[in-house]
């Protein structure tokens, strides 16, 4: 970090997990001083009374409209804020959205400053975000295998086939409807349930 | 051919006739294949648009031209081709703040001018109290909201900078802030109003359209660049999305349309609510007063969704008045020319056609807009109103 102190460091998302991995990121790189905001409730104040550097804030949280106003000059807002990049730094910001979050300078913070935690936390952003997608195909996976033992045992009843040849079925039947097996599955268990 | 489109919105029923053209296959019609993408924030559209993750979006007015002018973030040229509406939102206030102002009032209670002063009279004897000062709650500091609110109060006259607080809020929060107190009132658009009405916590003071007759709300925006290299497709978005107004304008297909809009994966509120809104006839009071005006939302009628130069002009005025920017008659131009009726009339053929001169804003106060004397507009706003 050099001479200069570590600058203090926002962060605003309501996910607790995702804050918590960007706030271990940050820490590991050398900056010490993080506080985490994941109350929206009266969020300017709460940033006034931090009197951070630099904001970050995820772009699925409706209050990133409230930051915005820190650019203005009014009552309301104490310490304008500055563009968190210029026009040169176009490629910044696409990652940073694509990544899902933004970042705010607050005033007098120097811009080469803010790089690095930018891309600190683009990396961990994306980190999450392809947690998350492995935890939501787990999950469907899991789904998936329960519709389809229960598919089974409904083909296994009503035609009397044994376990691999209800699987069997059940494969071949998705090739050539050209769907997932989980998909034949549940719709076995929905026209069960109709007939029933 | 068909072209595949992603248009970013956010959920309001202003919206409506973009989603209308999805619903009821306008797109399609015009070879359009579009996604909707519902947004969380003002900021994510105009990112979104602007990094070129939207084809085109739903917005705010004078965003498209804040992005122009590289006002409060990057610089990226940005283009209207159409207008969404024009009004739509209304001023909402505390029942508490509203008896202060009926105590104080001395004239019709919906004429801004006599709220406006009731206003001015309602802060000055706070001030005396030493009590805080009113807080206000709008959407964006580059919207309409934000200016129709201004533009109320500083009639009365309230500096909004100086006599109370102006705070953006999104408008999904803006009903629970005001059942909290931490504002004491709000100009938002629908269905936010209706809803604090229902809820009891709330009053609507005025429709935007007491304030102006006339006020570019949501526009649909596209990068200038995109809209040279897809003119087809502009063209083809543009006819979708007015025909999709005019059907959404129709009575008989409001029932309709208020149904499509009510969906979770849409506005999800309440379609009676939206109902209210598509037939400017809304419940302004809990002890259910009515109030009708056919001017409340405006989607294709009186030539609404022709973009109009001096609505843009206006609105970079706002910029200028309310200090987020400097005067710069080089900004001005550029401002006007955001807003493209060209690229509008050459969607329905009308090409090198001369165009009607557009209807006058008609704002409640203040001096005429006369983009050509800008000078003198500034010249006629009263002291304190602003630009200081």
């Amino acid at each position: 970090m050099g001479a200069e102190s570590s600058p203090k460091i926002a962060i605003v998302d309501e996910s607790p997990i995702r804050a918590a991995i960007l706030e271990e990121g940050l820490r590991e790189a050398g900056y010490t001083d993080v506080v985490r905001i994941d109350e929206m409730q009266s969020l300017l104040s709460r940033i006034y009374a931090l009197d951070p550097d630099v904001i970050l804030i995820d772009l699925e949280n409706p209050s990133r409209d409230i930051l915005e106003q820190m650019f203005q000059v009014s009552r309301a807002v104490r310490r304008p804020i500055a563009m968190f990049v210029d026009q040169s730094d176009a490629a910044s910001i696409q990652a940073s959205v694509d990544a899902g979050v933004s970042a705010y300078i607050v005033d007098g913070l120097k811009k080469e400053r803010l790089k690095p935690i930018l891309d600190l936390c683009i990396s961990r952003f994306n980190a999450f975000s392809k947690l998350q997608d492995e935890l939501d195909r787990a999950k469907s996976a899991l789904e998936d295998r329960k519709v389809i033992e229960r598919a089974k045992g409904i083909l296994m009843k009503l035609k009397g086939l044994t376990e691999d040849e209800a699987y069997v079925l059940l494969r071949s039947t998705a090739m050539r409807e050209k769907k997932k097996i989980g998909e034949i599955a549940q719709s076995i268990l929905t026209a069960s349930e109709l007939l029933k | 051919m068909t072209a595949q489109l992603q248009i970013g919105f956010i959920p309001l029923i202003d919206a409506a006739a973009l989603i209308v053209a999805v619903e009821k296959g306008f797109m399609r019609t015009e070879g359009l294949d579009v996604q909707l993408v519902r947004e969380v924030s003002w900021s994510n559209v105009r990112d979104k648009l602007n990094i070129g993750l939207f084809d085109a979006a739903h917005i705010l007015a004078p965003v498209p031209i804040a992005s122009s002018l590289g006002l409060g973030h990057i610089k990226v040229p940005i283009v209207v081709p159409l207008t969404l509406n024009l009004n739509g939102n209304a001023i909402t206030v505390s029942p508490a703040l509203h008896a202060a102002m009926m105590h104080e009032i001395d004239g019709d209670p919906l004429d801004p001018m006599a709220t406006a002063r009731a206003l001015s009279r309602v802060v000055a004897a706070r001030r005396k109290n030493g009590g805080e000062p009113l807080t206000f709650g709008m959407t964006f500091p580059f919207s309409t909201h934000n200016y129709l609110l201004r533009l109320w109060m500083a009639a009365g006259p309230v500096d909004p900078d100086e006599d109370v607080r102006m705070v953006v809020l999104p408008p999904p929060f803006m009903v629970d802030s005001l059942a909290s107190g931490q504002v004491d009132g709000f100009c938002v658009g629908a269905p936010w109003n209706s809803i604090a009405v229902d809820r009891g916590i709330g009053r609507i003071l005025h429709f935007s359209s007491d304030i102006m007759q006339r006020a570019a709300e949501k526009v649909l925006a596209v990068r200038q660049q995109w809209a040279e290299k897809n003119s087809q497709t502009l063209a083809s978005l543009v006819r979708a999305v007015f025909r999709a107004a005019e059907f959404t304008e129709v009575p008989d297909n409001r029932n309709e349309v208020a149904r499509i809009l009510a969906r979770t994966d849409y506005i999800g509120v309440d379609a009676s609510v939206i109902l209210r809104t598509l037939e400017g006839r809304l419940k302004i009071a809990a002890d259910g007063t009515i109030r009708e005006d056919g001017r409340y939302m405006m989607l294709a009628r009186e030539d609404a969704s022709a973009p109009d130069p001096v609505q843009a002009a206006w609105l970079y005025a706002q910029m200028v008045r309310w200090r987020q920017t400097t005067l710069s008659l080089e900004a001005l131009k550029a401002a006007q020319d955001v807003f493209r009726p060209e690229l509008y009339d050459a969607a329905f053929g009308r090409i090198g056609e001369p165009r009607a001169p557009a209807k006058a804003i008609g704002s409640f106060a203040g001096p005429i807009f006369d983009p050509q004397n800008i000078e003198g507009y500034f010249a006629g706003l009263p002291a304190g109103g602003g630009r200081g």
